[in-house]
């Protein structure tokens, strides 16, 4: 692994960053309990995505590095326990030196594991040093085809697959994360590709995440006026998630 | 097993156990010490329920269920109980390892008039039975008890307090309970050797003064005296000598459980305890399973047995009380765990054989099973916590590493968290003062808001359009000080008279003679409080009055920080209401027996009867709605999860609420992680980070909500449906509607 990751001037000249919220704890985003900042701004579309509330960057609070710290900051003791610090989002790439500094700082003041919740799709904005302060990355791939990529998300798949590469060549350790949605993303074929694929990055990839989808995000869109394109799909049966959960265990990947 | 009994006759009962001065003097705590062996292991050992323990379950199912049917299932109305009141009864005798009712069937119950004929009457009557005239007559014309002791003293603003529900809960109509009898020691020496020491301590104070306190203090060894043999005449008709120690694991389960049976026959205390006898109970079972007379399946029916005699511990109260407490409560508490002040874990393997027991016999609210935690147990302790936590939400953890160096390391918690050196110490149970009422009060100038009474004399009302935190501050200061000094009062009255009237004598005879008593105060509506402390100072809060000017509601303008999320900017409130409030306590000019003062912010299931009783808040509480449980965040104001809502309810200290603080917490199976591997890691990591921020106590729930709303609907397909509220466990089909909503609506953390 890289060690030379850049000192961050923390006082004169302090980064900025637009943040839709922060959660004291999550026991499924990453290893134990975590603290998310979830930051705001993304430039992709999901059609399933379920917190459409963070798709304007300029709609989260403005906060200085300091400002981010403190709220992290009463719960260092209970994660140096109990888990760690997860950057989500939105897409946390967005706003890459912010997030970096805040990575940094939250490794330099405590010690803390961190993992960063994030599709890839502009990490060609972050260097390997950028990535030194990242323990963990949760990976999300939204479907192993081309054009229904480009269907579900409105971007381009070659760009997240490039990042997995990196992590590779990086020894990076990932947990990927699927998302199963009827009629979307079910697909035997297209889940078996992804599974090869994710099977050939080797040994970083710890755990695969098939995450049923669910409506929980419906409200959401509705609050922000928005039509939901996917109002009326139903959250997979046990049947189907254990189904895909298979296509990725049959590669000797760790799922759940 | 029979064989083993009666073997062990000629048997010395001390064989292969390390020698010390336990067996010259009573020291449970140094017997323990010299022999336990810590357990490090994981819980692969467990043995399942055998066929004979699913029988006898089985046979009790049938009666629980009937019970659930009529709410008590017979009543013994034809004498007053004592410890040998009734003849011997079982369940089945044929199955049965471990013997003893409270009467002479199952779930029948007793009358226990010493601590007031008027519950009894009323108990009776909302059950359909009546009364033997006999007894009537003697707690009537003969006989004074202990609830006419204490109205024989109450003063006119205690009776009105009562009333209007700003001190609630009072033990002054039933026994006052949390009080541990160390059981443990009619196991380790029998009756004969501990009714010796009682003679001794008796004839060490012939020659002293004889002032009040001592003649009381003779008087009451020759009770405890004369219960140790009562003790032992109801053994004998079980067809067991316990004058003399056991000497096998079985004896030594069945002369603890003798001891605290005889505690449950003759007092109905708001809580009895049992204590903390599972890893003393291990040195029996490690030295039978050594010797190859005891195999795992049998140690672990000694314990499932053991544990059904404690689940249907029952009492005969009014519907009222139960509607207070829910269900029908005895908070029969053990503590398992802990760490040993050298450093060793205080865990064995009848640590795992206690908690295996609600897999063996399914969840349950009894006994009350408390974990000691501490950052240091062994780890695959941890895991079986908090696997057991996961499936059956029937434990609840207290934070060792505050209480070991206050405590020491043989403590038992009475009740839900007054945590108690065993055998060395006791407390007058106080119930608790309402805080949110005393602002109320502060406002209206000692006016109750609901009644229009006036309930404090004396006082002004704030008659300012919008309230002044400063004045606001003044007047409720000055309505703490009538509230501590009044509720004091009323705990002098209950304690003098209960020890005069209703004496615990078998439990007090397994103290030592000299012990620290407790006056334990309690609050209730702390988060209320402080959220309306809160929405005074940092928002704007209109009083809204009625015709004759009482304030009844308040509007409140703008936003204010409320307790929960992790925010000093109002849990500086909280603390500040703690520590003010003991301080005001503590100021009290006399505590009976010259008894310690201490303070819980626990209110088990009563918030909802607080709420009940309370009108509209400045924070915005509508009159009748539930406060939150203990040390819990208003339900729904703690918008920050799991995490933060346990950092509020953290920075309470320890040291001006040394009855403890609790603290309930739910959570969706999902929210605690994708994998039963995971939830299992995560809860422990939790558990770890709560007791290293100095959290004293948490109720883990961990069940849908869907689960609930559906036992709602279908409460037959839900028997042993069990959910953790403020320091205890109940049947969730058991509470009323009400509080059922209450448990559902109270947050659920979706996300930790």
């Amino acid at each position: 692994m890289l060690q030379h990751s850049v000192q961050m001037p923390l006082a004169a000249g302090q980064p900025t960053g637009y943040l839709h919220s922060t959660e004291s704890g999550a026991g499924v985003d990453g290893p134990g309990m975590r603290f998310v900042f979830f930051m705001s701004g993304c430039q992709f579309r999901c059609q399933y995505c379920h917190n459409p509330d963070t798709w304007k960057l300029h709609a989260g609070r403005q906060l200085t590095l300091d400002e981010a710290l403190d709220e992290l900051a009463p719960y260092a003791g209970f994660l140096k326990f109990a888990g760690g610090v997860t950057i989500s989002g939105g897409e946390p790439l967005m706003q890459p030196e912010f997030v970096g500094a805040l990575l940094r700082a939250i490794k330099q003041r405590y010690g803390l594991h961190t993992a960063l919740d994030t599709q890839g799709f502009l990490h060609a904005g972050i260097s390997d040093d950028w990535l030194a302060a990242v323990d963990l990355v949760l990976l999300d791939i939204k479907h192993s085809d081309p054009a229904r990529y480009q269907l579900i998300t409105g971007q381009p798949l070659q760009p997240t697959l490039d990042f997995a590469q990196r992590l590779q060549r990086l020894g990076k350790p990932v947990w990927l994360r699927y998302v199963l949605v009827p009629g979307l993303t079910d697909g035997a074929d297209d889940i078996s590709r992804l599974a090869d694929y994710v099977a050939g990055l080797g040994s970083i990839v710890q755990r695969v995440e098939v995450l049923p989808f669910h409506q929980m995000g419906a409200a959401k869109w509705a609050a922000l006026g928005m039509a939901y394109p996917l109002a009326d799909t139903p959250t997979p049966d046990a049947a189907a998630v254990a189904a895909a959960r298979a296509l990725f265990a049959a590669r000797g990947l760790t799922v759940c | 097993m029979e064989a083993i009994a009666h073997n062990a006759v000629q048997a010395d009962p001390w064989r292969g156990f390390t020698a010390g001065n336990w067996q010259n003097h009573v020291d449970v705590r140094q017997f323990i010490q010299l022999n336990y062996r810590p357990f490090t292991g994981d819980a692969s050992f467990l043995a399942g329920a055998s066929e004979r323990t699913r029988k006898l379950w089985d046979v009790l199912g049938e009666l629980l269920r009937q019970e659930r049917e009529k709410g008590v299932l017979d009543v013994s109305a034809d004498r007053a109980t004592s410890i040998t009141a009734h003849d011997a009864g079982y369940i089945d005798q044929s199955l049965e390892l471990i013997v003893g009712l409270q009467t002479d069937a199952p779930l029948k119950r007793a009358i226990m008039p010493n601590g007031g004929l008027r519950m009894v009457e009323a108990g009776l009557a909302a059950y359909g039975f009546t009364l033997d005239p006999v007894i009537k007559e003697v707690w009537s014309k003969y006989r004074k008890s202990h609830n006419q002791g204490v109205f024989d003293t109450y003063t006119p603003e205690i009776l009105a307090a009562r009333k209007s529900g700003i001190i609630t809960g009072l033990p002054d109509a039933y026994g006052r309970g949390r009080i541990i009898g160390d059981y443990r020691r009619v196991a380790l020496y029998g009756t004969d050797f501990l009714r010796k020491e009682r003679q001794q301590l008796f004839h060490e104070l012939d020659d002293a003064v004889f002032t009040e306190d001592v003649l009381r203090q003779r008087e009451e060894l020759s009770e405890q005296f004369r219960a140790l043999d009562e003790l032992r005449q109801m053994a004998a008709k079980y067809g067991f000598d316990i004058s003399r120690p056991a000497v096998n694991a079985r004896e030594a389960v069945q002369w603890t459980y003798f001891a605290y049976l005889a505690a449950v026959k003759e007092q109905n205390g708001a809580a009895m305890s049992l204590g903390r006898i599972a890893t003393f109970l291990d040195i029996y079972i490690e030295r039978d399973l050594t010797a190859g007379v005891l195999s795992e399946e049998q140690a672990q029916e000694l314990i499932d047995d053991l544990v059904i005699k404690l689940r249907i511990v029952r009492f005969l109260r009014t519907p009222e009380y139960d509607q207070l407490f829910s269900g029908d409560p005895t908070w029969v508490t053990e503590c398992i765990g802990g760490m040993g002040e050298d450093g060793r874990t205080l865990v064995s393997k009848n640590s795992f054989r206690f908690l295996n027991t609600l897999y063996n016999l399914g969840p349950a609210p009894e006994p009350n099973l408390t974990v000691l935690w501490s950052t240091s147990l062994p780890q695959g302790f941890k895991d079986f916590c908090a696997r057991v936590s996961i499936d059956t939400s029937s434990i609840q953890y207290e934070n060792d590493d505050l209480m070991r160096p206050l405590w020491g390391d043989d403590y038992g918690i009475a009740c839900c968290v007054s945590a108690m050196r065993i055998g060395k110490q006791m407390q007058f149970f106080g119930a608790r003062a309402n805080l949110a009422k005393a602002m109320l009060y502060a406002i209206n100038g000692g006016v109750d808001e609901k009644s229009g009474a006036v309930v404090a004399h004396g006082f002004a009302p704030i008659t300012d359009d919008v309230l002044d935190f400063d004045t606001v501050m003044a007047r409720f200061d000055k309505m703490m000080d009538w509230l501590a000094a009044t509720y004091v009062k009323a705990l002098n009255c209950i304690h003098y008279m209960h020890d005069k009237y209703a004496y615990e004598r078998i439990e007090m005879a397994l103290h030592d003679r000299d012990i620290l008593r407790t006056m334990a105060c309690g609050i209730a509506g702390l988060s209320v409080a402080a959220d309306s402390l809160s929405a005074i100072k940092h928002a704007r809060v209109h009083v809204i009055r009625n015709e004759a000017g009482l304030a009844v509601d308040y509007r409140i303008e703008g936003d204010y920080p409320a307790y929960g999320n992790n925010d000093d900017r109002v849990d500086s409130m909280a603390v500040w209401l703690t520590e003010t409030f003991m301080n005001k306590i503590k100021a009290q000019p006399y505590f009976y027996r010259n008894a310690t003062p201490t303070q819980s912010v626990l209110t088990i299931t009563s918030n909802v009867v607080y709420g009940k009783k309370t009108g509209n808040t400045p924070c915005g509480r509508r009159a009748g709605e539930p406060f939150a449980p203990g040390a819990n965040p208003m339900n729904g104001r703690d918008v920050h999860g799991f995490v933060a809502a346990g950092a509020s309810v953290a920075k309470l200290p320890y040291s001006a609420a040394l009855d403890g603080i609790s603290w309930t917490a739910s959570a969706t199976p999902d929210a605690l992680g994708h994998t039963a591997e995971d939830r299992i890691a995560n809860l422990s990591h939790c558990l770890d980070g709560f007791a290293a921020a100095g959290g004293f106590h948490v109720n883990v729930n961990v069940f849908r909500r869907e689960t609930l709303l559906d036992a709602m609907e279908h409460p037959e397909l839900y028997p042993q449906l069990t959910i953790r509220v403020s320091g205890y466990a109940v049947n969730f089909v058991k509470l009323t509607r009400e509080q059922q909503l209450d448990v559902i609506n109270r947050t659920f953390h979706a996300s930790l």
